[in-house]
């Protein structure tokens, strides 16, 4: 029946994570509760390592640090996708091998194309 | 699904058109590296395009569905005519876009391989024969048309487009999550045929939670296909990103929705026809009259196209309601008008632009045909067709949607539709009537190129030809998905 029906193998998952909620949530308002509360304006600074603060937080990076890590992050997920295969290529046999080929070629394909476009420039 | 399953290399072959087209686009990417000239970039990409045309053809002879990937994709009639959609606005797109891009001095190679990966995302969307693939193939478009949108990267307003739709399309791919796992939940499987039998085996037809999975699921291709009330992003997209994208958004993306939309209401839930139904009439009836009516007031030509497809939309989703494979029918029969006289009507636009004026604006088509009599012929042509005047394909289209809704007895909805038709008529014409009754205000200068007339040479007979004699793509289109 809809309705009455409980997923035993998640339950677990849910038990977890209702506890990290109460954890987040607990330590946060018992905090709250607990601690002294006098404010003065070096206290509220934010703490730079016992060091006074200098200029905004926010400043631009160059866009070359994002590219960098984007194309880490591309090759970094074709590494992932090669353990599985690596547990199961037997039984996965010539089709697994030649659909793997197939993936990284295409990576290399894009690892071609940033190449030529200069991603790996620094300068 | 045991990884035991031995998979042959046979497995692969109903997916050898997509295959196809994703090696054309690798091929471009490399080819952009090497060749500077763009016109040998998008003349590769049609070859390429033709290629898996040929290959759709070549496998299209065998009656039987054919499955690869553990029952996950499928091969029938069905996709293949919207495959055959699919490649017709992939070309035409090229053809109209080779000068345009030049012009908007964004020409480059990355153009035309994004446009064949959101091409072999909406066919594997077609193909999908679960909602695990589905996703993967509408994500695959998704992320093309969000770059191309904003491929004018100097442009706000195309800034504005791509972050737009990409915030309203990741939105939208939420609910189709969404939708998924609910349905997922209470079948067990994202199989879209298993699902149609769980619903019967588990007899959870009457369950609020099916009922919801299948709302959002509906929800989320609603926002692809712009209907109303999820159609808000729709203008200031098409009105931000480059025309040539406008055009091939305004039917990819939509016919790619509609693919699935058949499929996943027919075929997992067709039993729920009549919560289905339910909730398509009203969003038919509300992408009608809000595409008609707000598009009387637009004064920027690529808004008033927008809001004439979201009204097309609604036509089309007609034939979706009329709950028969006939209506299917019908539906993909106006998606393949569609897609010429819509493109058609595109082209003329792009041809307006040159380097330094827009021509964007209604006002633009002023005396058009004094100066350019053939241009303004053809827009006049488009025009007729895209407010259903017979003897165009446009008329045609709309004859089959609404003859198969009377035959399902949706009498009331067919005459709706017929009014907001009329209405629809005023903003068309009005076009017309700047061309031909209007002094013009200043020289209209046109930019064309060989490719550009191709695909007006295209578009413009093929509109006037099935509006003559519908019978040939008819018997295609049932030949196809009636079999």
């Amino acid at each position: 029946m809809p309705g009455t029906y409980i997923p035993w193998d998640y339950v677990p998952v849910m038990i977890v994570f209702a506890f990290a909620v109460m954890i987040g949530l607990g330590a946060l308002v018992g905090g709250l509760l607990v601690r002294p509360r006098r404010p003065y304006a070096q206290k509220l600074a934010p703490y730079e390592s016992g060091n006074p603060p200098v200029g905004e937080p926010r400043y631009k990076f160059s866009v070359k640090f994002y590219i960098v890590a984007m194309l880490f992050v591309v090759f970094d997920v074709e590494a992932v996708f090669m353990y599985p295969w690596a547990v199961a290529f037997d039984k996965l046999g010539m089709f697994g091998f030649i659909e793997m080929m197939l993936f990284i070629f295409i990576l290399l394909v894009g690892y071609i194309y940033v190449w030529k476009k200069g991603a790996f420039v620094w300068e | 699904m045991d990884a035991g399953t031995t998979l042959t290399i046979m497995d692969i072959r109903p997916f050898v058109p997509e295959l196809t087209l994703l090696c054309a686009g690798l091929i471009l990417i490399l080819l952009d590296l090497i060749v500077k000239r763009k016109e040998i970039v998008a003349a590769v990409g049609v070859a390429g395009t033709i290629a898996a045309l040929y290959a759709t053809y070549k496998l299209f002879g065998y009656a039987q569905p054919q499955y690869a990937f553990f029952d996950m994709f499928v091969l029938d009639g069905y996709s293949s005519f919207f495959k055959l959609i699919f490649y017709l606005n992939l070309i035409l797109t090229i053809c109209i876009s080779v000068k345009f891009m030049e012009i908007e001095k964004a020409s480059c190679g990355e153009y035309y391989s994004l446009l064949i990966f959101a091409t072999s995302g909406m066919m594997i969307m077609a193909s999908a024969a679960d909602l695990i693939v589905l996703y993967l193939g509408l994500e695959l478009m998704a992320l093309s048309t969000y770059i191309l949108a904003g491929l004018t990267r100097k442009r706000h307003r195309s800034n504005e487009a791509a972050l737009k739709y990409f915030f309203l399309g990741a939105f939208s791919s939420g609910f189709l999550l969404y939708g998924i796992s609910l349905t997922f939940g209470l079948t067990g499987t994202t199989n879209i045929r298993d699902i149609a039998h769980a619903i019967y085996a588990l007899n959870v037809m009457d369950s609020p939670i099916l009922y919801l999975g299948m709302i959002f699921i509906v929800v989320a291709f609603g926002f692809k296909i712009a209907l109303a009330p999820f159609h808000m992003w729709a203008p200031d997209v098409y009105e931000g990103a480059p025309t040539s994208i406008t055009a091939f958004m305004s039917v990819g993306p939509k016919a790619a929705g509609f693919a699935v939309l058949g499929r996943v209401l027919f075929d997992a839930f067709g039993g729920m026809q009549v919560q289905w139904t339910s909730v398509l009439i009203p969003m038919a009836v509300l992408t009608m009259a809000l595409g008609s009516i707000i598009a009387l007031s637009q004064t920027n030509i690529k808004r008033m196209l927008a809001y004439s497809s979201i009204a097309h939309a609604g036509y089309m989703l007609l034939g979706v309601i009329a709950g028969t494979p006939e209506g299917l029918t019908s539906t993909a029969n106006y998606l393949m008008i569609y897609t010429f006289m819509n493109i058609g009507a595109f082209a003329i636009v792009i041809m307006l632009r040159r380097e330094g004026f827009r021509g964007e604006n209604i006002e633009d088509f002023k005396g058009l045909s004094k100066s350019h009599p053939l241009a303004a012929a053809l827009m006049l042509i488009f025009m007729f067709s895209l407010t259903g005047i017979p003897p165009t394909a446009g008329f045609v289209g709309k004859f089959y949607v609404f003859m198969e809704l009377i035959n399902s007895g949706y009498t009331y909805l067919a005459v709706i539709a017929v009014v907001f038709s009329a209405i629809s008529a005023f903003f068309y014409l009005r076009i017309v009537m700047y061309m031909y009754m209007k002094d013009p205000g200043e020289e209209i200068v046109i930019t064309t190129s060989p490719s550009m007339s191709i695909a007006l040479a295209i578009t413009c007979v093929m509109v006037l030809i099935l509006g003559v004699f519908p019978s040939f793509l008819l018997n295609l289109v049932r030949y196809s998905i009636l079999g």
